[in-house]
């Protein structure tokens, strides 16, 4: 090898604003914006959750969830290593940088108070999840509970003489408030297990690499995975509900022709077995609908509930199944056979009792706290998210309606403090029968960053910035978004990369090759044709349902025990995850070859 | 003595028989009642060869002299060699030696008539055969009874070769324990043939099998004659994780009139796999099973029947190289379970 300069990130001092961009710029918090101090430290873009620009309004995700983060690691369970996660962002994309500790006294310190913190969550893991299952089901009901906002022209009469004593317009801002801090508060019910359920199944992942050098990562997330995760859920009710429609006669309505609307019409219309079956519907939309397309970190990535299109298009294909004698349930016993004879016969592999009794202790504890990593994400992620984001949507509406701008979608280009201050901008106009001023101030500026964010998209940015670190040993980053040390070599090497070949993680073993569909939102779905390989964002169980139609999955986000690859091993489907930038770097229409097995992508043109 | 003296089935033997039929053998008799395929065939055991060696000594003495010379001085082993290799070569054996051997090569080859392998299987009084693995000779393709008889003492002799002798003589082994034992056995006819780990010969890794194979007879492979392709599969997951196919350019073949030559593969099929993937998923599970029959790591032989696409093993013995460097436990039971997670959390080197 020829010695070239050492290798370098750029620093963020070098990276500019794209030109014209700079007021939109401007929105994102003073607090997230770089500072000549950043150059010193070592920054990654965080492409794994937030893959696209993100709007103005959609970063309170970036902040809700670094707070709640860094609070868990530095101050609740005080991990010894590491604090919390710093962020900065430009051109709508997130850098994230981790806070290491690495004075030995200051870790030994903070080692003791983690004992006392973390080892109590561990042995008290089954009630103390518990109570997080009800904590997080109070808070989602009380979203549920909130007003829709609204300002009517006068104040109902029953407040009046039900003496309330507030008014419509101080309802709008408690709303809002109890909107935000109910989504910050999600955050935290997040993160209260996670680093110490993630840690624990890497003690496992560890152990196993150890004592078996070649052991696949898959293979070692089959044996942790639950089986009745909520993740399966949804796609559970789908095959439910075709088997309903059969046994209910009411199967031929599904004849893929009718929207989800006309057939839920057609339904009502149509006597006894047609409510019958609707009302099976409303069972399994609540809450089980309630997931969204993508991760639920952009307010774009829909839920179920909010189109139907997406589970409906899969319905007539599982029908067919169930009227050719398919049972269509998950052989929930043979996979928990067949996960328990594969940690049998690993266990067999170990030479000493010694490493089959710290074998068992990690096992143990992997499945003990799995549970919780696999199920928050329905709860928090896709459940709370939808209804937030939901609930902002009639905000949106509301200030729309108000000439405060013309879509019902462009409040997602004010940040959560603009659009308080819109908000009391409505409610102060509201009371003293004056316009609001806001009709003149946001239709350019939303304008402006509508152009922004499109032209964010068009650029690419570099994966990291500033000093490169010796090593990478915080536990977050390392867990959360698996980067070591040899992920950054791969990144400077970048250049030297064969231009054909995508590099993710290896999800679901076999290799298959085919043409690339690009499906960036639902409405695409309906061009993927039989056998071939859907190449998206991210995928999560709401794709499970057209797993049957295509041959193979290449994702931008998610690792090897994400819910892309859990899913993907669920349904035998060839799959290769957290390819960065698949979505960009493959062409709808390219032929391509993916090896599951090995985490490559290859254009075949 | 009868015939059961100087002769043993396979069905009949197993390791215990080490000191009377040699590693090979015992090893060939203990797969098959295992129940894992193996061509049939009998062992010639030591009783033979001592008996032999008996007349031999008789004349002039034999053993006395290896176990004088100095290993050092390749000159006079040489040339010792020289001189026993003739003199067991050049003799033949007693009658009820060569009758007993014949019968039983008759009732091997009573349905048809076919080519058999002739190996040695050397041992010791302790049986520390595997000591001795790949010093003597192993004849493939001998295709009658007089050729067999003839390689028989072919193989005797290559008790008397430069690098045994000089082996055992440097490894301080008593000439008199010595003795070996050969294995007469149908030759496969193979299409395919190679060797298989039962751990990885990388990382010494248990979880996964390495197997390489080639065209033709293994001698190929085994011999470095050929690059073979090569396969890494989970052992107990099936999963293929490395599948290096390669250029194929020679395999070894019968030569009519016996014995096997080099010829060159045919060039469609030098760059295709010698192996399907429901074949090496056969041979996992036989691998599986001879591990688990042994309760250790193997290293085996094994060779696809070109007529029946059966698979049979030609040899396994105990994998050395990683087995002798078992490491330290990669952990072990904490009080607390929750101890472990320190690894992740406390400030180790990940």
């Amino acid at each position: 090898m020829s010695q070239s300069k050492p290798k370098q990130f750029p620093l963020p001092s070098s990276l500019k604003v794209v030109a014209g961009t700079e007021s939109a710029q401007a929105a994102y918090p003073y607090y997230t914006q770089f500072e000549p101090a950043d150059d010193q430290r070592f920054w990654f873009y965080n492409s794994m959750h937030f893959p696209e620009p993100m709007s103005a309004f959609d970063m309170v995700t970036a902040e809700a969830a670094y707070c709640a983060l860094g609070a868990s690691n530095t101050r609740v369970h005080c991990l010894p290593t590491t604090l919390g996660i710093d962020h900065r962002i430009i051109n709508g994309r997130v850098y994230i940088g981790g806070n290491a500790v690495t004075d030995p006294q200051e870790i030994a310190r903070r080692l003791e108070e983690f004992k006392q913190r973390a080892f109590y969550y561990y042995a008290n893991w089954e009630r103390l999840y518990s109570q997080w299952r009800e904590k997080m089901m109070a808070l989602i009901n009380q979203a549920q509970q909130l007003p829709k906002p609204e300002l009517p022209e006068f104040e109902p009469l029953a407040n009046v003489h039900a003496g309330l004593g507030v008014a419509a317009n101080h309802r709008l801002l408690d709303t809002y408030q109890k909107t935000l801090e109910g989504y910050y508060r999600m955050w935290h019910h997040h993160f209260e297990f996670l680093l110490l359920g993630y840690g624990a199944y890497l003690t496992f992942f560890d152990f196993c690499k150890k004592a078996f050098p070649e052991i696949t990562d898959q293979t070692i997330a089959r044996m942790v995975a639950g089986i009745e995760a909520e993740i399966f859920r949804p796609d559970d009710e789908l095959r439910r509900l075709a088997r309903c429609a059969v046994e209910l006669g009411v199967d031929s309505q599904f004849n893929g022709k009718l929207s989800a609307d006309q057939l839920i019409d057609t339904l009502r219309m149509s006597g006894e077995p047609g409510h019958a079956w609707l009302k099976e519907l409303e069972t399994s939309r609540h809450p089980w609908f309630n997931i969204n397309v993508g991760d639920g970190f952009y307010h774009y990535h829909r839920a179920w509930n909010d189109d139907l299109s997406m589970p409906f298009a899969s319905l007539p294909d599982y029908i067919e199944r169930v009227k050719a004698g398919e049972s269509l349930e998950r052989p929930v016993g043979k996979l928990l056979a067949e996960r328990q004879q594969l940690i049998e016969d690993y266990r067999e592999l170990l030479t000493t009792d010694d490493e089959r009794a710290a074998y068992d202790q990690m096992i143990t504890l992997a499945h003990r706290v799995f549970p919780y990593v696999e199920g928050h994400k329905f709860y928090c992620e896709h459940w709370y998210t939808n209804l937030f984001f939901n609930k902002i949507r009639e905000f949106g509406a509301l200030l729309a309606q108000n000439g405060f701008f013309p879509d019902t979608e462009d409040v997602f280009h004010l940040t959560h403090y603009e659009l308080e201050s819109a908000i009391i901008d409505l409610m102060t106009a509201w009371s003293n029968g004056s316009a609001p001023r806001g009709p003149a101030r946001w239709p350019q500026v939303v304008a402006q960053r509508r152009a922004a964010i499109r032209e964010w998209a068009k650029h690419e940015t570099p994966p990291a910035l500033g000093a490169v670190p010796d090593v990478i040993d915080d536990p977050a980053i390392v867990m959360l978004w698996g980067i070591t040390r040899e992920t950054l070599d791969s990144w400077l090497s970048g250049s030297e990369q064969d231009p054909n070949e995508l590099r993710g993680f290896a999800a679901c073993r076999g290799v298959v090759e085919g043409t690339a569909r690009i499906v960036k939102s639902v409405d695409e779905i309906s061009r993927l044709q039989k056998g071939d390989i859907l190449v998206c964002q991210v995928t999560n169980p709401t794709w499970a349902p057209i797993f049957g139609k295509i041959s193979a999955a290449v994702s931008d986000i998610g690792g090897s025990m994400s819910h892309a690859a859990i899913v993907a091993r669920e349904y035998g489907l060839p799959a290769v995850v957290g390819t960065g930038n698949g979505t960009s770097r493959i062409k709808d229409g390219q032929r391509i070859r993916v090896d599951g097995g090995r985490g490559v992508v290859t254009i075949l043109h | 003595m009868s015939d059961s003296g100087f002769v043993g089935w396979f069905a009949e033997l197993g390791l215990a028989d080490r000191p009377q039929v040699g590693g090979k053998g015992g090893s060939l008799g203990e797969l098959q009642r295992a129940g894992i395929a193996v061509p049939p065939g009998f062992v010639i055991k030591t009783a033979a060869f001592e008996q032999f060696l008996a007349a031999l000594e008789r004349e002039a003495p034999l053993r006395a002299r290896v176990a004088a010379v100095d290993p050092d001085d390749l000159a006079a082993v040489t040339e010792l060699s020289q001189q026993l290799r003739a003199r067991v070569h050049g003799t033949a054996l007693p009658a009820p030696l060569s009758a007993a051997i014949a019968r039983a090569y008759g009732q091997l080859n009573a349905r048809q008539q076919a080519a058999v392998a002739v190996r040695s299987s050397a041992t010791t009084e302790d049986a520390a055969d595997a000591s001795f693995a790949g010093l003597q000779d192993t004849y493939l393709w001998v295709q009658s009874l007089e050729q067999t008889l003839d390689r028989v003492r072919s193989c005797w002799g290559s008790l008397y070769s430069v690098e045994s002798m000089t082996y055992r003589r440097r490894h301080g082994f008593a000439e008199t324990d010595v003795a070996m034992a050969v294995v007469v056995q149908t030759m496969v006819d193979a299409r395919t043939a190679g060797v298989m780990f039962t751990r990885s010969p990388l990382t010494g890794d248990r979880s996964v099998m390495a197997i390489e194979g080639s065209w033709g007879l293994g001698s190929a492979v085994v011999g470095g004659d050929v690059t073979p392709d090569r396969w890494v599969i989970g052992k107990i997951t099936g999963e293929i994780s490395v599948r290096e196919i390669s250029d194929k350019q020679i395999c070894h073949a019968p030569r009519s009139g016996g014995g096997i030559e080099s010829v060159a593969v045919p060039q469609a099929r030098r760059q295709a796999a010698c192996m399907s993937d429901e074949e090496l998923q056969a041979l996992r599970m036989i691998g599986r099973k001879v591990e688990r029959h042994y309760g250790r790591p193997q290293d085996i032989e094994w060779a696809v029947d070109r007529h029946s696409g059966a698979i049979l093993l030609l040899q396994s013995r105990p994998e050395t190289v990683w087995s002798a460097k078992e490491a330290v436990p990669v952990d072990r039971a904490v009080a607390d379970p929750s101890l472990h997670v320190l690894k992740i959390f406390g400030g180790g080197n990940r």
